[in-house]
């Protein structure tokens, strides 16, 4: 697998990757599969932390699960890798978000409450990226 | 492969069941369902149980031997079957097999489950555990992805956010005359469209109820049905299928796949054509995907399902009347249940007992889904006898 071109994140500080995987047909996914849409295995990564996207769609929920802030504005956006698009979930940094807006991930430590919902602690990261539109 | 009838079938009332447990709704629809059909519980030669999460929502595993010793249908052979919200039908689909394959020559299915002692964020939670972790960390739930498909939708088709509205008042209008429903009262449009904001555009009406209750099926092969009953309904074709674990890698989010997929090939299964269909229970769990499957199924062109309950053609008196049970939306849906109780009210209706909700029914379809269309099974069934 070529890893060289996934950064160490948005401002090259220690943090982790957004990362998404490219597939032997030059697809992406985000999150990384075993295979990708083409059943082939991962042949390189890209880090999207780096790259702007714009919303597809996005919803506020006011009904959240225990640990999850209230309300939580999500988003569906896709990023625009050389040419392939990727689409990629998360949390926005606001409520006021439209579909179109560019936005740009900004790292956060704990996106949820690892303590307080179903899933174990220890069986997942918790750290990600939210969604911040782009002035 | 034989051919399989249904020969008899169940459901609890659906709502807040206070005092019961899952165990209980189970031997509750469970006994109805071999009184109905006529069996003795010791006949039962296959006992498959539908449910996703008893032990997630009580602590209670084990329940398929548990049931078997409850209805006094030892030495069965019995298994859960889990598949999410879907676990009803896929209930559906290994009972099936078991008399198709020739294995059991009389099979019990009982789906159930039992939430509502948990609060709402709580129930939420567990069915929110079955997305991808990159999802779940994200406080992602099925109501939210129904906010984002909607919109999406909504833009997309240029379709006017009361469409969805008239799916509420609809389901609900089918749900008031189902003595079982866990909401038996009518809405106006006015209702739906007002009622408080949930997963934006979406709103208090456009979602079902968390549910406590039970539903069951009784099978046989097809050719030893009328010695069970004079009126049974056989299963004409029946298939699942699957689409992408983490929702928005959908190359349309609009299009539900596995919908499309697990459809096609159960029309292709039973031999018949869309216009063959007379009534049809939708997985309505939000009312977005009432739309977005009458599109799967090919019941309607893409981008032109929310017409449908907006003109009245999927209601009980229209040209394919759709959830007349009330649906997930008004009946309720209690998750392992659900998918049993869309082919009870088929059933219902293939022999006459649907009561006020009857309309003139041979051939009916069942579509069940679970997670967000991560799996689903489609069910064609005709009236036999």
């Amino acid at each position: 697998m070529n890893s060289d071109d996934a950064s160490g994140g948005a401002d090259g500080e220690d943090r982790p990757p957004m990362t998404a995987a490219r597939y032997e047909d030059g697809s992406l996914t985000c999150p990384p599969h075993p295979v990708g849409p083409d059943g082939s295995e991962p042949v390189g990564e890209v880090d999207l932390s780096t790259h702007e996207a714009d919303v597809v769609t996005w919803t506020t929920s006011h009904a959240t699960p225990p640990g999850v802030r209230e309300p939580n504005t999500l988003a569906i956006v896709e990023f625009d890798v050389d040419g392939t698009p990727v689409r990629a979930l998360g949390q926005c940094t606001t409520d006021e978000v439209t579909v179109g807006d560019t936005v740009e991930p900004v790292y956060v430590p704990e996106l949820r409450d690892p303590d307080a919902g179903i899933r174990e602690r220890e069986s997942q990261r918790w750290d990600g990226y939210r969604f911040r539109p782009v002035e | 492969m034989r051919d399989v009838a249904i020969v008899g079938a169940s459901m609890t009332s659906f709502g807040v069941r206070e005092g019961e447990w899952v165990m209980d709704l189970l031997a509750e629809a469970g006994r109805a369902c071999i009184d109905d059909a006529g069996i003795g519980s010791d006949d039962i030669d296959h006992l498959y149980v539908s449910n996703m999460a008893s032990g997630e929502f009580e602590g209670q595993t084990g329940i398929p031997n548990a049931l078997a010793h409850d209805l006094g249908a030892i030495p069965a052979y019995t298994q859960r079957v889990d598949q999410t919200s879907s676990s009803g039908a896929a209930g559906i689909y290994a009972a099936w097999q078991s008399i198709a394959s020739g294995a059991s020559d009389l099979t019990l299915l009982v789906g159930g489950e039992k939430m509502t002692h948990r609060t709402t964020g709580e129930s939420t939670d567990i069915i929110a555990s079955l997305t991808h972790p990159v999802e779940y960390k994200q406080g992602v739930t099925l109501p939210s992805f129904a906010g984002l498909t909607a919109r999406n939708y909504l833009d997309t088709h240029g379709a006017p956010r009361e469409a969805l509205g008239h799916v509420a008042v609809k389901n609900h209008a089918n749900g008031a005359l189902n003595p079982k429903a866990q909401f038996r009262k009518e809405i106006d449009l006015e209702t739906a469209l007002d009622s408080p904001m949930v997963a934006d555009p979406l709103r208090l009406y456009d979602f079902c109820p968390v549910t406590d209750g039970s539903a069951a099926l009784a099978l046989v092969p097809a050719e030893h049905a009328e010695s069970y009953a004079g009126e049974f309904a056989r299963i004409a074709g029946i298939a699942g299928a699957t689409d992408t674990h983490v929702v928005h890698e959908r190359a349309d989010p609009t299009h539900m796949g596995a919908v499309a997929e697990s459809g096609s090939a159960a029309f292709e299964q039973s031999g018949f054509a869309h216009d063959d269909v007379d009534v049809a229970e939708l997985h309505d769990m939000f009312t977005i995907l009432e739309v977005m499957q009458l599109e799967a199924l090919g019941f309607e062109a893409t981008g032109e399902g929310w017409r449908a309950a907006m003109e009245g053609r999927t209601a009980r008196e229209g040209e394919l009347p759709v959830n007349t049970s009330g649906g997930l939306k008004s009946k309720g849906h209690p998750l392992g249940a659900s998918g049993v109780a869309q082919a009870v009210e088929v059933y219902e209706q293939l022999v006459g007992e649907a009561g006020d909700r009857q309309v003139d029914a041979d051939v009916g379809l069942t579509c069940n889904v679970g997670g967000f269309g991560n799996c689903v099974l489609t069910t064609l069934m005709e009236a036999g006898g």
